[in-house]
């Protein structure tokens, strides 16, 4: 296969419709939420260093992303996941 | 803002209930005088309501959501074809396409993308035609036609000054591409290309034909065919027969923040498993909604939940969530028996009895619903 052309533009996938808000949790906000829940961080769901917000996001393997989903029955729910490799 | 208005919104803002819910009550709210003493009220009766529509704890809601998605599918089309509202696109709807969609495959039968375009070519129709043209796969068949010339053994390529201009492509452009392809030089005399074989034999010649059909002229592979259709907000969007993501992204007047496709995998891998999960949800829910069903959405969420926790979009079944299960007895209960049996055998896997199936199997009590409690008497003393 040939290269293609590169045109100059990127593609944000934070930016697309389809794609919640992401944001990485300072360590304190991993504390509370651990505890809130009463769960060990390698319990959280997963997501992976590969997956193209987590690069856009900039977030390293070990952080926990929030994500803000649009939900249809809560309004707005809050997910959280672990970066793992 | 009264003292009273004020203490009333800080008692809004301290519950612990989701959007939708504030926001339904808010609306009740809005033009009706409530006093304090009401407020707390409201407040009282909102939480028991809301602890009551709750799920109980330890209730079976993956049982519950395989029924509710299990029963309607029973009434669903065998083998359904439809054509996507009015543009004559075939896509894959009814079971077949519920089926596809649980079993995460990385190809779909009928791949399709709905392109929106950036505002200064979504209203224009010759800019979102051209757009068209840059996307979809050009083979030389469609810009004119090919002939070989067995005395001379050269290949002719009468082109079609037509189809030319309309996709704003030149004669030139099209030996250059051919011979960045192929490493064949082709001669240009007028309206027709000449090309010669490497060698003067009837084999390559006919070899030469057959690779100057398969090479793409224009547009991006894998993408068939593209339909324009006129939406009723007076935007053009593009349908486009194959998917190929990534690369659509990337062609300037395409608006990357709404284009999307029916692929689930190519948007876990374009856009991440959190688009994937909605992709999930959404193609799940039109397929079903399509044949007339109603599924709650919490089922299918749950499911699309499921397939996504562990960060990449697994399927249901054998090779998926049924085949990671940790319990040798409910997995060899669900598909091929004798190999799990066979093999934990073999490796001395221990079941810790903690799953429904496996229990069922042994003859004990669930540990769900009501068999998810233990009592302890206290010994009267």
């Amino acid at each position: 296969m040939k290269e293609k052309e590169n045109t100059g533009r990127e593609f944000n996938p934070l930016k697309h419709r389809m794609v919640p808000n992401h944001e990485i949790l300072s360590e304190d906000e991993v504390k509370n939420l651990l505890s809130e829940y009463n769960v060990e961080k390698e319990q959280l769901p997963k997501i992976r260093a590969i997956d193209p917000t987590v690069a856009a996001a900039k977030a390293k393997v070990g952080d926990v992303m929030r994500i803000t989903r649009e939900s249809k029955t809560a309004g707005i729910a809050y997910y959280y996941r672990m970066v793992i490799a | 803002m009264s003292a009273l208005q004020k203490s009333i919104e800080e008692m809004i803002v301290g519950l612990k209930l989701p959007q939708n819910v504030i926001d339904n009550l808010n609306r009740e709210l809005k033009d009706r005088k409530v006093t304090k003493k009401q407020m707390e009220e409201i407040v009282k009766r909102l939480n028991t309501g809301y602890d009551n529509a709750k799920i109980e704890a330890g209730e079976a809601a993956g049982v519950v959501s395989a029924q509710s998605i299990g029963e309607p599918g029973t009434q669903m089309t065998m083998r359904t074809f439809h054509y996507a509202g009015v543009a004559e696109i075939n896509v894959t709807l009814g079971l077949p396409r519920l089926i596809e969609i649980v079993d995460a495959r990385k190809n779909p039968s009928t791949p399709m993308m709905t392109i929106f375009l950036e505002k200064d070519y979504s209203h224009d129709r010759d800019k979102a035609r051209e757009l068209a043209w840059k996307i979809e796969a050009t083979y030389i068949n469609v810009l004119g036609s090919m002939s070989t010339d067995i005395t001379e053994m050269k290949v002719l390529i009468e082109l079609n000054k037509k189809a030319l201009a309309q996709r704003n492509m030149t004669s030139e452009e099209i030996a250059g591409k051919i011979e960045e392809e192929l490493g064949v030089s082709s001669e240009i005399k007028g309206d027709t290309l000449v090309l010669e074989p490497s060698k003067p034999s009837y084999r390559e010649l006919l070899q030469l034909v057959k690779s100057v059909h398969s090479v793409i002229l224009k547009g991006i592979k894998g993408i068939k065919r593209v339909v324009i259709r006129k939406e009723d907000s007076g935007e053009y969007v593009l349908y486009t027969e194959g998917s190929v993501l990534k690369e659509v992204l990337s062609i300037e007047g395409v608006d990357a923040t709404r284009t999307r496709t029916n692929n689930v995998n190519e948007i876990f891998e374009v856009m991440g498993i959190e688009a994937a999960r909605q992709a999930l949800i959404n193609e799940a829910t039109d397929t079903l909604k399509e044949q007339g069903l109603n599924v709650d959405v919490r089922h299918i969420m749950l499911v699309s939940d499921i397939m996504t926790v562990d960060g990449d979009v697994k399927p249901i079944g054998r090779h998926g969530i049924s085949g990671e299960k940790a319990s040798v007895l409910a997995r060899a209960a669900f598909e091929v028996t004798v190999n799990h049996l066979l093999d934990s055998g073999m490796r001395g896997d221990v079941d810790e009895l903690r799953g429904v199936t496996e229990n069922v199997i042994v003859g004990q009590p669930i540990r769900l619903g009501t068999g998810n409690v233990k009592l302890i008497a206290k010994k009267a003393t």
